[in-house]
């Protein structure tokens, strides 16, 4: 077959370019001007170079809030994929329960950030939150706006009830598409439900489980909103994770310079762990 | 090892059936002898999956008990009923390789390890799989998963019956050949039970010395291959089996003579007619019918080519009638008499045959 060479069809890409160059590009580039520039209002910048990131890189601050992020996000996967995928192994898979399902677990997806944040908010406080007052009455003394570990114990705890339902969904449509022939062949082989499990659901649900932990982990990574509203990062910086930390500086003090630097280094932490994590998963599909 | 027999069985996936279409499975009484090599003969959706699954214990029926042995397994598991199955698309555990994966059925059983690896490898050997056992199995054609899938079924020396549902589907023509005879080998050294299904004929008619014929949930027809071709018991077994089918004329029947078009014809069973039908059909395979001098008017119409054959269908007013001529003998232009050879000529009552049992 002939090509043929015109290169007036380039016009056909510009309007993506735009799109692209509008929503992604200009924003970020923006980022990184300041983050290698000190600013004094009026558009007055100077060239400051890798300064901002040095100091980012070396505080304190930031490590404490990065590993508290880690710890954070470790725990929800921990629990959430756990959990995510025991439910939907449960959930049945014919008949009226199975909408009904559906719609329970969907539910908690479908309400915005900021009323889950307020939802629990007032759910656990100690004097007037029905979850508050039950852990009090078994005679544990919790009060999460005073305690870290109640505030950790809290935080948790509403991520765990927010985001779980995604990885049962996603993990629900990867175990319906497993054709029914491979449990009449394990029927047939003998096997047990663990080997069933370990040797049909679980490949089978390997795409999904990866998709699934990817997005709990940007996600999770990322988590902002409800924190924000359910304790605002403390008591003191207890639960100041590095999103909550990045606003704090970047509109509380107005360090833009460090704020910039510190919104890129995130940006490649998130970037590397999630290229880390789908090279490694993926590296048997190649053979 | 084991004679099985079903008890009239009926099987409906709706919770409770009411018309006669909502039965996958109508009333079929069967018994299959031990060491017997079966075929499940029919179109698609005329219940023979259904069957092997109720046999193998993956359904259980809505009616009828199914005996192994004259033990009562209706309600049994495929575990219980220690039965193996193979699939129609090739099943396979992706993350074992292929080694395992020949090993799972007798490794959840508990076997020794040292029988196992004597079982896996001589299951590998006749399927050829020799070269590929420590390769993973996901990593295969659907040929090299299909025969995976066949070996698994095959690698346990001790079952009651080997089921294949239509095994051969995904796999290329060539080695489709290789797989049919290996398994008809097979069958003649272990003589274990196997029921084959299919709805190809010539896989059914090669494979099993007793061919099970279903149509619309029920056997029309059981009998060796050369019984089914010569003794149609329905007008629908002669035109699925045989290529091209069996020729069906609408026909009458006055004092024990059939007749169609006005013509007499001479066939097996005319005489035990007993005058009630409310179809009466005249049956004549292709490979029964000749070129005469005298008999059926007709006019060739056309000519087909079929190798050591040609199939030339005629045309006695409006109805067509098929014949074979061995290739090299002339085809007369024009006006031809045709004839039917009297002992291969039947006449069927709304689709049966007539004098047979129903």
């Amino acid at each position: 077959m002939n090509k043929t060479f015109d290169n007036r069809a380039w016009w056909l890409v510009v309007p993506v370019f735009l799109m692209v160059a509008f929503n992604a590009l200009i924003p970020l580039m923006t980022v990184v001007n300041f983050s290698v520039q000190e600013s004094f209002g009026d558009n007055v910048f100077f060239w400051s170079g890798v300064r901002w990131f040095e100091q980012v890189l070396n505080s304190e601050r930031f490590h404490a809030a990065l590993l508290r992020q880690i710890i954070f996000t470790a725990l929800v996967l921990l629990i959430e994929v756990p959990l995510g995928l025991a439910i939907a192994l449960a959930m049945p898979r014919k008949g009226p329960w199975v909408s009904v399902c559906l719609v329970l677990m969907a539910l908690p997806l479908l309400i915005p950030w900021n009323v889950v944040g307020a939802m629990w908010n007032i759910f656990a406080l100690p004097d007037i939150g029905f979850l508050g007052k039950l852990i009090n009455s078994l005679g544990i003394h919790y009060n999460y706006t005073r305690q870290p570990l109640g505030a950790w114990f809290t935080t948790v705890l509403m991520d765990v009830w927010h985001w779980t339902s995604l990885v049962v969904l996603l993990c629900y449509a990867g175990l319906v598409s497993i054709p029914d022939a491979y449990y009449q062949a394990a029927k047939v082989d003998g096997a047990r439900p663990w080997a069933v499990f370990r040797y049909i659901q679980l490949p089978k649900l390997k795409h999904v489980l990866t998709i699934a932990i990817l997005l709990r982990f940007m996600d999770s990574f990322m988590i902002y909103t409800e924190v924000v509203v359910l304790t605002g990062g403390g008591p003191g910086n207890s639960t100041t994770f590095l999103s909550i930390d990045l606003v704090k500086m970047a509109l509380g003090q107005f360090d833009l310079g460090p704020a910039a630097a510190m919104s890129i280094v995130y940006f490649l932490i998130i970037l590397l762990a999630s290229w880390l994590f789908y090279t490694l998963m993926m590296r048997n599909e190649a053979r | 090892m084991a004679k099985i027999t079903l008890d009239a069985l009926k099987h409906s996936y709706y919770p409770n059936p009411q018309r006669e279409e909502d039965w996958a499975l109508k009333r079929l009484t069967l018994e299959w002898a031990d060491g017997g090599a079966y075929a499940l003969l029919g179109p698609s959706g005329c219940g023979k999956t259904t069957l092997l699954n109720l046999i193998s214990g993956l359904l259980h029926p809505t009616e009828g008990r199914i005996l192994f042995n004259d033990r009562d397994v209706t309600l049994a598991s495929p575990e219980e009923r220690n039965i193996a199955q193979v699939f129609q698309f090739p099943v396979i555990y992706d993350t074992m390789t292929v080694y395992d994966n020949l090993a799972f059925p007798l490794r959840n059983r508990g076997v020794a390890e040292p029988e196992v690896d004597k079982r896996v490898r001589e299951i590998a050997h006749m399927l050829e799989l020799d070269a590929m056992l420590k390769s993973r199995a996901a990593g295969l054609t659907a040929d090299g998963k299909q025969k995976i899938s066949l070996g698994r079924g095959l690698v346990r020396s001790d079952v009651n019956v080997i089921m294949f549902d239509e095994p051969l589907t995904v796999i290329d023509p060539h080695l489709k050949w290789v797989l049919r005879s290996k398994l008809k080998e097979l069958h003649r050294r272990i003589s274990r039970t196997m029921i084959y299904v299919t709805h190809d004929q010539t896989e059914a008619l090669t494979f099993a010395d007793q061919v099970v014929v279903m149509n619309n949930g029920e056997v029309v027809q059981t009998g060796t291959p050369v019984e089914l071709f010569e003794r149609p018991m329905h007008t629908f077994v002669g035109h699925f089996i045989g290529s091209p089918g069996m020729n069906v004329l609408t026909c009458e029947v006055k004092d024990g003579q059939a007749s169609v078009e006005g013509y007499p014809v001479e066939t097996v069973n005319a005489a035990e007619y007993k005058g009630d039908a409310r179809r009466l059909e005249l049956g004549v395979r292709p490979e029964f019918v000749t070129l005469a001098s005298s008999g059926i008017p007709a006019n060739i119409v056309k000519v087909a080519d079929a190798g050591r054959f040609r199939i030339v269908e005629a045309r006695a007013r409006d109805r067509s009638i098929k014949l074979l001529v061995p290739e090299g003998r002339p085809i007369p232009e024009g006006e031809v008499h045709l004839a039917f050879d009297p002992r291969h000529t039947q006449v069927y009552e709304d689709g049966w045959m007539v004098g047979a049992r129903r």
